[in-house]
């Protein structure tokens, strides 16, 4: 299958994301030396966008896998190849353990030492090998599972055995229940330790949402613009944007549901030990941010996208997916600074820099495989109708 | 019953396929030649369909959101009137309008407005509930709802006329062709 434009594209996207991360990663290591907790609070945050976006590109593989659909087919060399940079995210996640003992504050031996509910959870479960040894554990199941699924996918493409779908589909029933243990474990350390003491047992589907949310708006608005291209421009229609626009809108909605779930237990509950995290949200500054998070990631957003119309145009597609990534990056600020800082506003001009320069990391290992593989997967026998033009026939 | 002038009283002309992929070349063909009053009957949503056969957009849907609005502001007053101005109940402290607690009540609210107002917009648009249609009468009709495929043209278009849609039909190779009484 000839894809020369496709690859060009890639190229294009590649060069653009590797100069502006390169430029972006001289300011950030000027900021490390200025200011190294800012550094790692602004590393977290773009850590945290990142690996959504690989994982969601995982976990969406998976559903693709068992449920099938003309809009996962389309992206699938996508998604699998955003599932191939999840070992670069592995060595990524280095600069967040030697940040440690800057941003989780359970790493502070006076802190932990005035508290005995916190000596307790740093005895058994919250301590420096511990939670490396976890995050190992995760990062061994996640690139287990993508490697597995990608490795089958690409194996068909040359040998066309057919009952390599089987297998697909069966690990991804599999790799779904442990991709999601895995990453509710993630969420717990990575980000709900912040604050040692307090809890959300609902904070594992947050993080998993966004995962969806990211990847899913990531593909849509890449798949929208590279459709224009060969191959795509030929398989590639208006009811792909389609089903890709309402699963966009379903994470939307999952999202704004996990969110307010989380605050109106917490609001009803009004208990000093789990009140006190919307409590730093609730002063200097952040009611505001917090106004301008329900506006732009859901109830706008929302509104465009119940129009047919909006789903269906690539353009207002691509557009309403890059909204909802830019304010991705609001969701994490959110979650993320006002619990290291105690509900103070803190806002450092590297929090903008540092996701840029990582962005530039995972653009480059993203293009350069879905550059090595056919763009659109050979032998999978469901969509033989979509490939071959059929169905296209059919309908126009 | 007087048989005087069948054709002119015909409700249309009918023709059965085996599969959805039949249906929807046989909609397209029928359309580009030219028949405009036609309908199409399957056993399972057909992907693609209603565009072939060159429907119109529904306004359907614009009974569904105002139904939703309408079942969310409501909803929303309603508590609003409940708890803030007709029976305020002083619950742990809280102030009278808890808009978070309203929030699950607006939401059920908003799926039951946009529900019941989907439901009648449908009995309103397709003049729900029908118990009787002429395409009954077309042969082996009762398998539309089992695993064959039927596209009419109505004798209400324009173009009809019964021999030539007739011999059109033909030529979309089908399992069988066949005049629908009224």
């Amino acid at each position: 299958m000839k894809q020369e434009a496709v690859n060009q594209y890639m190229d294009r996207i590649s060069g653009r994301a590797v100069t502006a991360g390169a430029v972006a990663a001289v300011v950030m290591v000027i900021g490390l030396f200025l200011d190294s907790s800012a550094f790692f609070e602004s590393y977290l945050i773009a850590y945290l966008f990142w690996i959504s976006l690989s994982l969601g590109c995982l976990a969406i593989l998976m559903v693709h896998h068992l449920v099938g659909g003309g809009w996962g087919f389309v992206i699938r060399r996508m998604l699998e190849a955003g599932a191939r940079t999840l070992p670069v995210m592995a060595v990524l996640f280095i600069p967040v353990i030697m940040g440690m003992s800057d941003i989780f504050e359970w790493t502070d031996e006076d802190v932990v030492a005035g508290n005995y509910i916190l000596q307790e959870k740093v005895k058994y479960y919250l301590n420096e090998p511990f939670f490396i040894m976890r995050s190992a554990i995760y990062f061994v199941i996640w690139i287990g599972l993508a490697w597995l699924l990608t490795g089958w996918s690409y194996r068909q493409d040359e040998n066309g055995n057919l009952m390599l779908n089987r297998s697909m589909r069966i690990f991804s029933g599999l790799g779904m229940v442990l991709y999601v243990l895995a990453s509710t474990f993630a969420a717990f350390d990575w980000i709900m330790s912040l604050d040692p003491i307090w809890f959300s047992s609902i904070y594992g589907p947050i993080f998993i949402v966004a995962h969806f949310l990211t990847a899913f708006a990531m593909m849509s608005a890449l798949i929208a613009w590279m459709s224009r291209y060969e191959p795509l421009s030929g398989v590639v229609r208006e009811k792909h944007f389609h089903d890709l626009g309402n699963l966009l809108f379903a994470s939307l909605v999952l999202w704004a549901y996990v969110a307010f779930s989380q605050f109106i237990i917490i609001w009803s509950g009004n208990l000093p030990d789990t009140i006190s995290w919307y409590l730093d949200r609730s002063a200097n500054g952040w009611p505001m941010v917090t106004i301008l998070l329900a506006l732009f990631h859901f109830v706008i957003p929302f509104f465009i996208l119940l129009s047919r119309f909006s789903k269906q145009k690539a353009r207002v597609l691509m557009a309403i997916a890059a909204g909802i990534l830019l304010f991705r990056f609001l969701d994490l600020f959110w979650l993320i600074i006002p619990t290291i800082h105690d509900g103070a506003f803190a806002i450092h001009w590297l929090y903008f820099v540092t996701p840029v320069a990582m962005g530039g990391i995972w653009f480059l290992f993203f293009t350069r495989m879905v550059k090595s593989k056919s763009i659109l997967p050979l032998h999978d026998a469901r969509f033989e109708g979509l490939l071959s033009g059929k169905e296209a026939a059919i309908h126009e | 019953m007087i048989k005087s002038d069948v054709k002119s009283k015909l409700y249309g002309v009918v023709a059965e396929f085996e599969t959805p992929d039949q249906l929807l070349v046989a909609a397209r063909k029928t359309r580009e030649a030219g028949y405009s009053d036609m309908d199409a009957y399957s056993p399972i949503p057909v992907h693609g369909l209603y565009e072939v056969m060159g429907g119109e957009r529904t306004i359907l849907p614009w009974f569904t959101l105002g139904g939703a609005l309408l079942g969310g502001i409501g909803g929303y007053m309603l508590q609003y009137w409940v708890s803030v101005i007709e029976y305020p109940l002083n619950v742990g402290g809280r102030p009278f309008h808890s808009w978070p607690s309203f929030i699950p009540v607006t939401f059920e609210c908003t799926i039951l407005g946009a529900a019941l107002a989907t439901v009648i917009g449908l009995f309103a648009i397709y003049k729900f509930p029908q118990p009787y249609h002429s395409i009954f009468n077309a042969p082996g009709f009762k398998r539309a709802s089992d695993d064959r495929y039927f596209l009419c043209i109505e004798a209400t278009d324009p173009k009809f006329d019964a021999d030539g849609a007739k011999q059109f039909m033909e030529s979309l190779d089908p399992v069988s062709v066949s005049e629908v009484e009224p």
